[in-house]
């Protein structure tokens, strides 16, 4: 037992300080992006439409748009022109729409707006159950993380659950391959009323890489998704600091 | 020697049908072992490719146009199982005598629980499903145990769910979508999905990337490799109910990843690796950086997995479990630390040499293929990749770090290999007449080792079959691609 302790020691206290404001990620992480547009020419609008292997930039009633939600946050777009998007280091990212997800240069950065009654059943205690559908094994990674010591959202009330059946909603992780579309849904129907669903990663809210595969199907419109967290991955403390917004911990 | 091959399609020896099997069974039988082996669709007809790694470490490969019925060859050679039940899926052609011919991928409408199961017959007999959804955060998958009482006669894995059809649109899609895609076939193995695509592009259009470049992807592999590993033994504690470190283990492991980022602003190195190079260069701060937190995760992840092999609660458990013999292992040709685990020399860095793991070095050890093999042979391991890490970073040539990727070379065929943290990583290429990739295959190393999980659950306790799941952690999606 002696050494179990003694490595305790010397493994330290290791969880982060809450709330995490004051976290900062490596200097080459990319968070919200900032976009300005003005200043492009006619050539560099159209490499700007052209850059991106996702294709997330593009054009919509003569407005350019970036779309958060199927971005990779790959940064080619910045490497090419940095003048029109820079990807800051902002790592807070909750939305609780699809809309709030397509940026524009005139868009202020939307926060989650917090729902009273999500707050009042689940404040403090939400008990997902977390469902990949054709994901990588990124997301799902990046999920898992959140119950170790450093990020430990059992602190919080919050804890991935074994069986639908004991859960308050899903998190859904993948583009939702062809394979999992009933047995998403299935696992969503096992959910208890009154129930939530979280959408996590590039994959699940817009098919991201995948999208428009034929092999690729996209979560049914009967699941209504109750908060978007972007990224390809997204970081851990991305997705901690999201659904503490979500339930009303962080304002 | 190189761990890549290049070629005109003509190059590749066009046999006879019955020459083809003779040939192939031939060279199996001398101890050759499965690379790739799939159908490709031609106006003509259906025509097989089979990539064979002889025991000398020379790559062989042959072809043969295919007939509606093919002698199966599963019955003599095992480890041709999930090829021979991939190329029947995709083309219809039966292989005849296979004794489970189900779909890998299940891609026409059905699922996996949908599909034929080996059933054992008695009174007592019964029979456990589980998944596609299954208890923790992990991709989801299909298991049928034919159990007596807790005793597993057999443990059938049928997987698919995760198809999300990437080998059709890599040729189909934007040529930017490319890399992301294949990174994301296994999205724990990016840097080593990566890297294998690299290979390609840099063997299609004859480029030698510059040695600071295989430096830095020589880092960015081992980091990967670190992290598994280290997340592995953590899980693997964490399942035997040793907590201290499961929970160690748990955060070191995000503090690799953490260095990764440190790299290309990513956890899991996406967009680090990228045809002709690195993406992204490194200055002395940042080396600094990176050798003192990875000096400081390595002292932590020492004193948290040295516990393991002191305790006895832990060891009892790991000892004896989920065995998988060396002759099975050989039959079933197990890749990577599982491999190695029941006692295979198989390490690619080992067989090739190639740059930057030109002084790579290790020793069989004597293992006996249980879960306790496994998690010793990734401690090994994880003390083998710090030292690369180190030695490397130490001495890091000055080069430049992207080179041109020119036009591929027309009617080519590439093939490009990499050890990744699970094993042997393939990749294969051709391209058509314009220089444009005509046909892409991807194997991740569980294609090969799902089978050796089943086979650890023979005569094992099912109450043991996350342990030994654990022990392999496989890749649901590389497998369903």
């Amino acid at each position: 037992m002696i050494k179990e302790i003694l490595a305790r020691i010397k493994q330290g206290y290791r969880t982060l300080p809450f709330p995490f404001e004051k976290i900062k990620l490596s200097e080459r992480y990319k968070g919200y992006p900032k976009l300005d547009f003005s200043n492009l020419k006619e050539s560099e609008i159209e490499e700007l439409l052209s850059v991106c292997p996702n294709s997330c930039i593009y054009k919509d009633a003569g407005k350019i748009n970036l779309d958060l939600g199927n971005c990779t946050f790959c940064a080619i777009c910045e490497k090419k022109l940095p003048q029109a998007v820079k990807f800051s280091k902002d790592w807070s990212m909750a939305f609780s729409s699809r809309e709030d997800l397509i940026l524009s240069q005139d868009t202020k950065k939307k926060s989650y707006v917090l729902r009273e009654e999500i707050r009042k059943l689940f404040g403090r205690s939400l008990r997902l159950r977390q469902v990949s559908a054709g994901g990588c094994n990124a997301c799902e990674a990046d999920c898992n993380v959140l119950g170790t010591p450093a990020f430990d959202m059992g602190r919080f009330g919050i804890q991935f659950v074994a069986s639908p059946r004991h859960a308050d909603g899903i998190l859904i992780t993948g583009p939702v391959s062809e394979n999992m579309y009933t047995a998403l849904i299935k696992t969503y129907r096992a959910v208890p009323d009154p129930k939530i669903a979280i959408a996590v990663g590039a994959c699940a809210i817009g098919g991201g890489i995948y999208r428009n595969l034929p092999k690729v199907k996209g979560i049914s419109e009967e699941i209504n998704i109750d908060l978007y967290i972007p990224g390809c991955p997204p970081n851990p403390i991305t997705i901690l600091d999201a659904l503490l917004r979500f339930i009303g911990r962080i304002k | 020697m190189k761990d890549f091959i290049t070629g005109n399609l003509e190059e590749i020896e066009f046999l006879d049908r019955d020459v083809f099997v003779k040939r192939l069974s031939g060279e199996l039988s001398l101890g050759a072992g499965v690379l790739s082996y799939f159908s490709v669709k031609y106006k003509e007809g259906i025509k097989l490719f089979v990539f064979l790694l002889k025991k000398s470490g020379e790559i062989e490969f042959f072809s043969c146009k295919a007939d509606s019925k093919m002698p199966s060859l599963t019955p003599f050679y095992p480890q041709l199982h999930l090829f021979e039940r991939e190329i029947s899926e995709k083309t219809g052609i039966i292989f005849e005598g296979h004794p489970l011919p189900n779909p890998v991928r299940y891609e026409n409408g059905l699922t996996a629980s949908s599909g034929s199961y080996f059933k054992v017959q008695g009174n007592e007999i019964h029979e456990v499903a589980v998944g596609p959804v299954h208890a923790g955060v992990i991709e989801p998958g299909h298991f049928r145990f034919q159990c007596l009482g807790e005793n597993v006669f057999h443990l059938q894995i049928e997987l698919g769910y995760q198809h999300r059809g990437i080998e059709n649109a890599v040729i189909s899609v934007d040529k930017k979508r490319m890399l992301p895609m294949i990174e994301t076939a296994a999205g724990d193995t990016s840097i080593g999905h990566a890297w294998t695509y690299a290979k390609i592009t840099e063997a299609l259009c004859e480029v030698q990337i510059s040695k600071r470049a295989s430096f830095l992807r020589g880092a960015a592999l081992e980091l990967e490799r670190l992290a598994n590993h280290i997340g592995d033994l953590g899980a693997l504690s964490g399942d035997v109910a040793y907590l201290p470190t499961a929970n160690f283990c748990g955060r070191i492991r995000g503090e690799i990843l953490n260095i990764t980022a440190l790299l290309c602003g990513n956890r899991f190195g996406r967009n680090f690796i990228i045809p002709g190079g690195v993406e992204y260069d490194v200055d002395d701060k940042l080396i600094k950086e990176i050798m003192s937190r990875l000096d400081s995760a390595y002292e932590d992840a020492v004193s948290a997995i040295s516990l393991l092999w002191e305790r006895k609660t832990v060891l009892d458990r790991f000892e004896k479990t989920g065995i998988v013999s060396l002759e099975k292992a050989l039959k079933l040709r197990l890749v990577g630390p599982a491999g190695r685990a029941s006692g295979i020399d198989c390490d690619l860095r080992k067989i090739f040499k190639s740059e930057p793991y030109e002084d790579f070095e290790s020793e069989p050890l004597t293992l006996n293929g249980d879960v306790f093999s496994r998690a010793y042979i990734r401690w090994m391991e994880i003390k083998k990749s710090y030292k690369l890490i180190k030695n490397w970073l130490s001495r890091l040539p000055q080069g430049e770090i992207t080179l041109e990727i020119g036009p591929f070379k027309k009617n080519s065929f590439a093939l490009a290999l990499t050890e990744g943290w699970r094993g042997e990583i393939c990749h294969v290429c051709f391209t058509d007449d314009k220089g444009e990739i005509s046909f892409y295959k991807i194997k991740d190393p569980s294609f090969h080792n799902w089978q050796g999980l089943a086979m650890a659950l023979r005569n094992a306790q099912i109450s043991d079959f996350p342990l030994c799941n654990k022990s392999f952690n496989l890749s649901y999606c590389g497998h369903d691609l």
